[in-house]
């Protein structure tokens, strides 16, 4: 009896043993702590100008528009009016390390935007932008937030040297002037972008942005001296690797980094359609100039 | 700079409240006869037509009175016709006193500098079908469109005085909702760039007025179901031979996008893009709105490249939109001060009357 019983428990520990030797082990799926891992020899197709095709529409699907940092999930601006709509999903940070490097008054600054995040007083030109996250106000996104506002956008590769990234939210459009060393002419809500190939990576160097945009609806925010540069990396023929490395020394301590994938937008005909918000703002912007008669 | 662009768009809506835009400059190749030239392909076989063109002229939309049945001039004539346009058109001209002078000067700084010169073909209007060169205007427009024309001038009246309500009493264009990025493209007095991108399957034109894209797929999908309308309405290409065909539906009902307020439940547009010289496209549109115009009109428009130095520049107009706060503001001072919407007051800098 006893000696069955040990028989029986040796063949188990047997079969255990040898299983554990067949199939790979665990551990070895867990060297990568975020998540799956695309086979790193992935070569892209060729798009007509020999460079890989990074044509097609694209989408993150983080909610890094909320807060580029760790969020909790939270509740619209009015949720005594709309309830659970507007809210705010929860989601972890895309930022290398976790927080962004701010010096301490400019951390004040974020607190003070996030707090001042719904208020509009459009009343002074001088004052226009001082308070309201620009996205309520539909002002055009600038880099990177465009690329993971919860919208799609479309890249368009053709011959010349332009590459163009369309961009659902306002119809913001920016143009990736290939091979272009030139300084900002002047700036613009999308920023001047240069871009150039790094192997099968994308790279585009963007300045000249207007310093009024913000990152997020946290308030997180940049100076007119912020430089980024973005690393667009296909890993799979529905995949890129989006990164972008941003630099402000007005207003972080150092340079720091996001990181996160770009889907591609696999529905059959799809398009980018339009999102005009301006007719959505203007009540909100400009409805306290009417008329007392017509109020 | 934000402060010229906010007058510009006080320019504008001037001028679009006018009802037709004032046209602008551009040099294009003949646009009579039979063409030889053979258009580049991209390396996936369709005609190229990347790059940035602009279609500024001073050929007028629709054939002057003074130049009778002539549609296109000699080149003695055209000389002439280009010169008295240029004289009205530009701003860098020194008679009507200091005031007036440097009114002009002020606004001729950001003018489009083409828009001085008529079309290459010495034509008396962009417009080439019907034969007069004129908008074909229907002599009874139909009562439901006069009502909507009458509401919309009430608005337009309060605005042009000075006096707006609200900021619903502004055009599309003043309110920055779209610009001159509605087809047809009709040349302006600047900002009369557009940049062509391509890539298998699409063709893609990038209007300076707004920033926007105008998406065009050329790979045979039908078009969004009815019910999906859109601001720009919705967007197909095909290719005939080098042309490419553009016809666009979708147009959402709001009144007043489009050109001379046209009904968007029965307007039709169809475009046509030739590349006819390695400097030059050859812009045609076709519109048809059988409760606007008593029959389709054809204007023919060339689009010239422009040096690749010199570059796209993003054109942002709400983000800056100091004007729509300005009129209001002034509007409200000016209610207080016992001014009415008949009452005349003195034209302001820049203004055109």
């Amino acid at each position: 009896m006893q000696l069955r019983r040990t028989v029986a428990f040796l063949g188990v520990a047997g079969v255990i043993a040898l299983v554990w030797l067949v199939v790979p082990p665990l551990s070895g799926q867990q060297r990568t702590p975020t998540g799956p891992q695309f086979p790193s020899a992935y070569r892209a197709a060729r798009a007509a100008d020999g460079h890989p095709d990074l044509n097609g529409l694209w989408q993150a699907f983080v909610t890094a528009n909320w807060d580029l940092e760790d969020h909790e999930a939270q509740p619209g601006p009015h949720s005594e009016l709309t309830g659970a709509y507007g809210a705010g999903p929860a989601g972890q940070s895309i930022v290398e390390g976790g927080e962004i490097p701010y010096k301490p008054d400019a951390l004040a600054k974020k607190k003070a935007n996030f707090e001042n995040r719904l208020k509009v007083d459009v009343s002074n030109d001088k004052t226009w932008h001082d308070l309201g996250d620009p996205e309520m106000k539909c002002y055009m996104p600038g880099v990177p937030r465009a690329t993971y506002m919860p919208f799609p956008f479309q890249i368009v590769q053709g011959t010349s040297p332009y590459i163009l990234m369309a961009y659902e939210f306002t119809g913001a459009t920016r143009i990736i002037r290939m091979d272009w060393k030139q300084a900002a002419p002047t700036d613009a809500w999308m920023g001047w972008s240069r871009g150039r190939w790094d192997g099968d990576t994308l790279v585009v160097d963007v300045t000249g942005q207007r310093e009024e945009t913000w990152f997020d609806r946290a308030g997180n925010y940049h100076s007119d001296a912020l430089h980024v540069v973005e690393r667009y990396t296909p890993v799979s023929p529905h995949h890129m690797t989006y990164e972008a490395t941003i630099e402000d020394p007005k207003v972080f301590t150092r340079p720091w980094k996001i990181s996160f994938p770009l889907y591609r937008r696999m529905e059959k005909n799809l398009q980018l359609l339009e999102f005009k918000c301006v007719p959505f703002t203007e009540e909100l912007l400009f409805g306290k100039f009417r008329k007392e008669a017509a109020r | 700079m934000r402060h010229r662009l906010c007058s510009s768009i006080t320019l504008l809506a001037v001028v679009i409240a006018v009802g037709l835009v004032a046209p602008a400059a551009g040099q294009g190749p003949s646009t009579t006869g039979p063409k030889k030239y053979n258009a580049p392909k991209t390396p996936w076989g369709d005609p190229d037509l990347q790059g940035v063109w602009n279609d500024a002229t001073s050929t007028p939309l629709q054939r002057p009175a003074n130049v009778g049945e002539k549609d296109v001039l000699s080149a003695e004539e055209a000389e002439e016709f280009q010169k008295s346009l240029a004289h009205d058109l530009t701003r860098d001209r020194r008679d009507g006193g200091n005031a007036a002078d440097v009114n002009r000067a002020y606004n001729e700084h950001w003018m489009d500098a083409r828009r001085l010169k008529i079309t290459a073909d010495k034509r008396t209007s962009l417009i080439v079908d019907p034969v007069d060169g004129r908008i074909p205007v229907l002599a009874t427009v139909p009562p439901d469109r006069q009502k909507v024309r009458a509401a919309r001038a009430e608005g337009a009246a309060r605005f042009a005085a000075g006096l707006p309500d609200n900021y619903t009493d502004m055009s599309w264009p003043v309110r920055c909702v779209v610009r001159t990025d509605v087809p047809p493209y009709l040349p302006t007095i600047y900002n009369n760039n557009f940049q062509i991108f391509q890539s298998p399957g699409y063709v893609v034109i990038g209007p300076e007025m707004i920033h926007s894209a105008r998406i065009i797929p050329v790979d045979g999908r039908p078009h969004l179901h009815k019910g999906l309308r859109q601001w720009l309405g919705d967007t197909r290409g095909h290719w005939e031979g080098s042309t490419l065909v553009v016809e666009t539906t979708n147009f959402r009902a709001d009144e007043g996008v489009l050109f001379q307020n046209a009904n968007p439940a029965t307007f039709t547009i169809t475009e046509r893009f030739t590349r006819v010289a390695p400097d030059a496209v050859n812009y045609e549109f076709t519109v048809a709105d059988p409760t606007t115009w008593s029959k389709p009109w054809t204007a023919l428009i060339p689009w010239n490249k422009v040096d690749p130095g010199e570059q796209m520049f993003e054109y942002a107009c709400h983000e800056d939109n100091f004007d729509i706060v300005h009129f209001l503001t002034g509007a409200r001072v000016r209610e207080k001060n016992g001014e009415t919407v008949g009452q005349q007051r003195p034209a302001r800098a820049g203004e055109e009357r």
